[in-house]
């Protein structure tokens, strides 16, 4: 294999793993825009928050890592149940702007406090992996983004199996074609949303310790839920699907942008080209790749 | 039909002197109705009357302003939509409302959903209990399949099926509740004579094998006169009579308000 063709399919490779990676953070969107219609502008400060407890923890208090992860867990979701109860809940029936604000405000909220309470330093999340890159014949890959994409593979397929196959995935589904034919049918709307708040909560958490892990924790990490809305939007909003292949070829061009363009105009291209990517499907494809149409009957 | 011979039905649903305004409208005022138990009661008026509304503060969407209902002498009047539905109240929509994104299967599966009661957990790992809730319930969906012949549709999107049809899954999907009010809202609008017999015939079917007291809403005068144990018509919001099809094709105001040119 030619020098040249080894560095793109090293590129393209480790453009997946990233990919996988940004789809586990993607999927957070797409669980609360399914069930509740509205978009979680605070979805990155959440994987920021998530990650901080646990780096936090284990450096200042000296957890165990399966304890820190236990406590942030326990945070995450407690917080979101309370977050749907307290603050969403009487918004019900209200323009999902008033939603979107919501969030965009707690996001600042939790920039500001993640800090406050923690401390502002960088510290890493370390999983016990080790830090030598794997040598796969002629291929150079970071043990750190190999077991990122793994953790994302698995969880996709959870959510993915969840959505697809399970009762309450199922209902949920339901939940987010309509409120009120949901309503009689039985299903408990509002116990629907709760469970995609904690859900989401548990994907930050996820996508807070994978990036974490990568990339070191401290509220520079937020910047994910702009890193990963082009992601979502050339997915489609409504699509775990979409969230997959959408963070895949949004990994894979910015590991190229990187290659091959970064050299000649001295850096920098990877952190807009998904934006670039984002604005040419909202051309074509307003609702994305695999989200669906939508059709106002009048 | 067979609740006129019997002597005195039990009131399965009672609407109590139930008034709703939109703003300054009207859209339904002092409006009563004893439902019998096991009939078929038809509610007819021209359009804006009020019926849906109707239909809407039964179901729960709406609360009434003024006015109270009752199931099976309880009084639900305050009790939210998901809760009426356990309680034994289904319902079909008039623009229809499947789960567009769902497969027939799994909107006759929702149908279930008050009968369910393994938790999130469980569901997620499909282990033990929710295995076996899935078995139960699943063999229930499918004689509701089978009884409205839509073996051949389990796995397609609802959102991809003919408009007959759809109106029939969406008849199955309230069934599968195993409602013992069923309340449908123009069930056979838009469709063609053949396809209107066929609703027609699931509706008695309905009513006679389970014994669901059925409360409908229908613009086709010829088939409510001819199914409907008894009639109520509402003009502007107004309940102007009530009876047996046959007095009320008699009565004077409903021919007037309702019936008007096309009765001569």
């Amino acid at each position: 294999m030619s020098g040249e063709t080894q560095f793109f399919v090293e590129l393209v490779s480790n453009g997946f793993l990233t990919g996988l990676m940004y789809s586990l953070v993607a999927v957070g969107f797409v669980l609360i825009y399914k069930s509740t219609d509205a978009i979680n502008f605070a979805q990155g400060e959440f994987c920021m928050i998530a990650a901080i407890i646990v780096a936090s923890t284990m450096t200042l208090y000296g957890f165990p890592l399966w304890a820190a992860v236990g406590i942030s867990l326990i945070f995450m979701l407690g917080f979101n149940l309370g977050l749907e109860r307290f603050v969403l809940r009487p918004m019900i029936g209200r323009p999902v702007v008033a939603i979107i604000m919501a969030t965009i405000g707690l996001a600042l909220m939790f920039r500001g406090l993640g800090p406050l309470v923690f401390g502002a330093e960088t510290r890493p999340i370390n999983l016990p992996i080790e830090q030598a890159p794997v040598i796969w014949g002629p291929f150079f890959m970071s043990q750190i983004d190999i077991l990122g994409a793994a953790i994302s593979v698995l969880f996709l397929a959870v959510f993915g199996w969840f959505f697809l196959k399970s009762r309450k995935g199922v209902a949920m589904r339901a939940v987010a074609d309509s409120h009120q034919v949901s309503m009689a049918m039985g299903i408990n709307v509002e116990r629907y949303f709760a469970l995609a708040w904690m859900l989401a909560g548990l994907v930050a958490l996820l996508g807070g310790i994978v990036w974490g892990n990568a990339i070191g924790v401290d509220t520079q990490l937020a910047q994910l839920g702009l890193k990963v809305f082009p992601v979502v939007i050339l997915g489609g909003l409504d699509s775990i699907i979409g969230c997959i292949v959408g963070g895949l070829i949004v990994g894979v061009c910015e590991a190229i942008a990187a290659g091959y363009l970064d050299p000649i105009v001295g850096g920098g291209t990877k952190d807009f080209t998904p934006y670039v990517l984002m604005i040419l499907v909202l051309m074509i494809r307003p609702y994305g790749m695999f989200g669906k149409p939508i059709i106002e009957r009048i | 039909m067979s609740a006129q011979s019997e002597e005195s039905a039990r009131t399965k649903l009672k609407i109590d002197q139930v008034s709703k305004n939109f703003g300054g409208v009207k859209a339904v005022t002092q409006v009563s109705l004893d439902v019998p138990e096991g009939t078929i009661f038809s509610i007819i008026g021209p359009n804006g009357a009020g019926k849906t509304t109707l239909l809407n503060m039964v179901s729960g969407f709406y609360h009434p302003d003024e006015g109270s209902i009752l199931l099976d002498s309880q009084d639900v009047t305050r009790r939210k939509p998901n809760e009426r539905a356990r309680l034994g109240i289904a319902r079909t929509f008039q623009n229809i409302a499947l789960f567009q994104g769902l497969s027939v299967l799994e909107n006759l599966m929702l149908g279930r959903h008050v009968h369910m009661t393994s938790g999130v957990l469980a569901s997620f790992l499909y282990w033990g209990p929710a295995q076996r809730e899935e078995v139960v319930h699943r063999r229930r969906v499918e004689e509701i399949i089978d009884f409205l012949k839509l073996a051949d549709l389990r796995q397609q999107p609802a959102g991809e099926l003919a408009y007959g049809l759809r109106k029939r899954v969406e008849l199955g999907r309230a069934l599968a509740v195993d409602p013992t009010l069923l309340l449908l809202d123009e069930p056979m609008a838009g469709m063609n004579q053949e396809e209107k017999e066929e609703m027609v015939r699931y509706v008695l079917d309905v009513n006679e094998e389970f014994g669901t007291t059925i409360v409908l809403i229908e613009h086709d005068m010829g088939v409510v006169m001819d199914i409907s144990d008894y009639v109520a018509v509402l003009d502007q919001g107004e309940k102007i009579a009530e009876g047996v099809p046959d007095a009320v094709r008699a009565d004077p105001t409903v021919i007037e308000a309702y019936l008007g040119a096309d009765h001569e």
